[in-house]
């Protein structure tokens, strides 16, 4: 079978890079797979409980770059009890055991403790790149010792963790022989920072391209710093306050004019609306640009803002934009494909956006391919005409912040604008759903997704015929997760191989009953069925007849997982 | 306090079955849904109730008119209950929740304002106003009532009106007695209450 010595197939493996074309040249024959699991650098584990360190490290010895996901995505919305798990430190206990030289480490939704960071930086000589994506159990101190002992290190880049502030100074821990940095990302700390280490390190780091600064950094240490780094791309801005009048201020938009290769930026956490004029001259670079996080500013110096930024690619916003606003990005970013508008307070600004600013958006923005967004109400027309402009859409997640509610025009359930967005796009990958719906919605999805890899359901259907639509038609769904739907033990049941064929299911408030999932757990001893039994009651005998509050299945071949707490029951 | 006791006795009753409301339908099922689901036992009742929820989505017949501050009264309390709605990370949540606290310049501060006996509410913007006379005045012109001198110790004693605010802790409290900027930021709603009312209110 093969032509060709294993060093010219492995010369032409190299060339193969996505996961999943490297998974296809695995099944090819047993020398492929011998070949491809000795090449292998980069692994990306979906789901931690999927598989055990020990058989990964065992099959991919050349590891050096490694994805993990932990958590279930509904954790995010406090959905999962504290302590669930999904931790790292068997991982790095058995990543340091080994041989294995990791040098790139990134991690969602995942409980990261000081030792296991610790011991993480002592452990891979050639440690370069640690990402940090929602995940928590980590204080400063293990953020110094990465800062101290990762002597090649290139890349710190937290992303949105709960980060505990031991006021040490884990900034100043990076040794002055550390020049290496590319990128370094502490928007998400709350504490403060050495500013003169901070100067320093970036005095001494050529190739920094990506900065993102905290709060706790102000304008004028800001000015310095980019005076050091005018080759950056990426720029997070901590705090942006400042007298417009002041000679920091002056200073800050002289030192902002030679910044032309900045590309990206973000931040703005603590901001003066009067100072944005400041960044007018580099907007029209732009290609990126999250406003998310900048309360600060309201939805009139937004709109000021983007008129600049012709080039914008992906914007990130907060609702406070309005329709109109939403008008002007139509109009001005006509390079748009990723847009994310989320809500200034957690239950909407009453002045925010409609299904007016969305049709805008669709109107000027042929090029949109990933949405999130949070508005007040949708009509089916809305999201008919949504769909026939922007037919390329890759992710399409839209969330009514009122839970049921129905199309205000009509009265109607959002069946058909939802219907009209999956047989339009047909490379759909990620759907969300909100507002009122029945099962009707799952009836298209069913037909039409046939891309759909992840689907988020909240509030909707009728039966458990919506949920097996879902499952019989979307052959190539990975993740599905539900909450208070009236699917029950019927479509938990009727397919149970299919599970196989997924990463995960979460299925809470909806109508399963433990006699179902105990006896799903039966028939498929691949996956895990975990059940969360959180009452606090003593009288914890699960009962057939019980219906369950949240379960969460995953297929795997680690078997049950020896790190549950006590409120999770593996059937 | 007093919201969440009726809204429990309420249920006792099943009036929310028999209710007149104006609002739109299913607004406000998610408070049902999370109740329904505290029970551990799944009863007949129980999925029969939802049944007719799912299905009432369907055959209720929308009202024409939603009046803001019916819808306003009707929703709060059920979203307060459903966990994790809207999905944001809880990251993202707790910073914009500080940030409330920080900001608001520029932002507006509507509270509502209502008065034993108007026929409709107002809305005054409290970013407006700098001090309590200055809001004091204005609520005396909107009201076409007085509220007479403010002291500590007999609180707005002798006017035949006096002004209220609800605290973020939802406590009923009389205006006046923190230091304005405290006021502001834990002002939710104001409330004119006749003088009698109040007497409980200023005597402490």
């Amino acid at each position: 079978m093969n032509y060709f010595p294993d060093e010219v197939i492995e010369h032409i493996f190299d060339y193969v890079v996505s996961h999943r074309d490297r998974n296809a040249l695995s099944l090819v024959c047993k020398s492929w797979y011998r070949i491809e699991r000795f090449t292998r650098q980069r692994v990306f584990i979906g789901n931690c409980y999927s598989i055990t360190p020990e058989r990964l490290i065992q099959r991919f010895p050349g590891l050096k770059s490694l994805t993990l996901k932990g958590k279930p995505h509904f954790a995010d919305f406090s959905l999962v009890p504290y302590d669930w798990g999904g931790f790292l430190c068997p991982w790095i206990e058995a990543l340091a055991k080994s041989r294995v030289g990791l040098e790139e480490l990134r991690l969602k939704r995942m409980v990261v403790s000081d030792e296991s960071l610790e011991l993480l930086s002592r452990s891979f000589t050639h440690f370069k790149s640690l990402v940090l994506v929602s995940c928590e159990g980590f204080t400063t101190d293990g953020l110094a010792a990465i800062a101290a002992n990762c002597r090649f290190l290139r890349e710190l880049d937290l992303q949105e963790n709960e980060v505990e502030d031991h006021k040490g100074q884990w900034l100043s821990c990076f040794p002055d022989s550390c020049t290496s940095l590319v990128s370094l990302n502490f928007a998400c700390l709350k504490g403060e920072v050495s500013l003169g280490a901070l100067e320093r390190l970036v005095a001494r780091s050529p190739n920094l391209k990506s900065l993102k600064l905290n709060r706790s950094v102000p304008l004028d240490a800001l000015q310095r710093i980019m005076m050091r780094a005018p080759q950056l791309a990426d720029l997070g801005i901590g705090s942006f306050v400042h007298d417009p009048d002041s000679e920091a201020y002056i200073r800050l938009k002289n030192t902002i004019l030679k910044c032309k290769s900045i590309t990206s930026l973000s931040g703005f956490l603590e901001v003066a609306p009067h100072c944005l004029a400041a960044i007018y001259p580099i907007c029209p670079n732009l290609t990126s640009l999250n406003l998310s996080y900048a309360a600060g500013i309201q939805g009139s110096e937004l709109i000021k803002l983007i008129r600049h930024c012709g080039k914008l690619q992906r914007l990130w916003i907060m609702d406070c934009i309005g329709d109109k606003g939403l008008g002007v990005v139509a109009m001005t970013c006509k390079d748009l494909q990723e847009l994310r508008v989320f809500p200034s307070a957690p239950y909407g600004n009453p002045a925010a956006v409609t299904e007016k600013g969305l049709v805008a958006i669709s109107m000027g923005c042929p090029k949109l391919h990933s949405l999130l967004y949070f508005c007040h109400q949708m009509t089916n027309a809305a999201l008919i005409t949504v769909a026939k402009n922007c037919p390329n859409f890759i992710r399409f997640r839209l969330c009514i912040l009122e839970a049921l509610k129905p199309d205000p025009d009509t009265l109607e359930p959002l069946d058909e604008g939802f219907g009209a967005i999956v047989q339009s796009c047909r490379r759909l990958r990620r759907l969300s759903l909100s507002g009122q719906l029945t099962d009707q919605v799952f009836l298209y999805i069913g037909m039409y997704a046939e891309q759909l890899e992840m689907l988020s359901i909240a509030f909707a259907g009728e039966s458990d015929k919506g949920m097996l639509y879902v499952l019989n038609g979307c052959k190539k769904l990975r993740k599905l997760e539900i909450r208070d739907c009236p699917f029950g033990n019927m479509a938990l049941l009727t397919d149970v191989g299919k599970y196989e064929t997924m990463r995960s299911l979460w299925m809470s408030s909806c109508e399963v009953t433990v006699g179902a999932c105990k006896l799903l757990a039966k028939k498929m001893p691949r996956l895990n069925v975990e059940i969360f039994n959180e009452n606090e009651q003593e009288d914890c005998s699960l009962e057939d007849g019980q219906r369950v509050e949240k379960m969460y299945l995953y297929r795997t071949l680690a078997g049950k997982r020896k790190d549950a707490p006590e409120y999770v029951w593996t059937l | 306090m007093d919201n969440s006791l009726r809204i429990s006795h309420e249920k006792e009753l099943n009036l929310e079955a028999t209710e007149l409301r104006l609002g739109l339908p299913g607004s406000d099922e998610p408070e049902k849904r999370s109740v329904v689901r505290s029970n551990k036992r799944s009863s007949p009742e129980a999925s029969e109730e939802l049944e007719c929820m799912s299905k009432g989505n369907m055959n209720s017949n929308g009202s024409d008119v939603t009046s803001d501050h019916d819808q306003d009264n009707v929703v709060p309390p059920a979203k307060a209950q459903v966990v994790g709605w809207p999905p944001i990370r809880s990251y993202r949540k707790n910073n914009l929740q500080q940030k409330k606290g920080e900001e608001g310049e520029g932002s507006g501060m509507y509270v509502k304002v209502s008065m034993a006996g108007a026929p409709y509410l107002r809305k005054i913007d409290l970013k407006v106003y700098k001090s309590y006379p200055e809001l004091l005045k204005t609520l005396g012109n909107m009201f076409k009532c007085t509220f007479g001198e403010y002291s500590e110790r007999e609180g707005y004693n002798g006017s035949e009106y006096a002004p209220t605010y609800e605290d973020k802790d939802g406590d009923w409290m009389l205006v006046g007695d923190v230091p304005w900027n405290m006021f502001v930021s834990s002002c939710k709603r104001l409330r004119i209450m006749k003088g009698s009312e109040a007497k409980g209110l200023g005597c402490l």
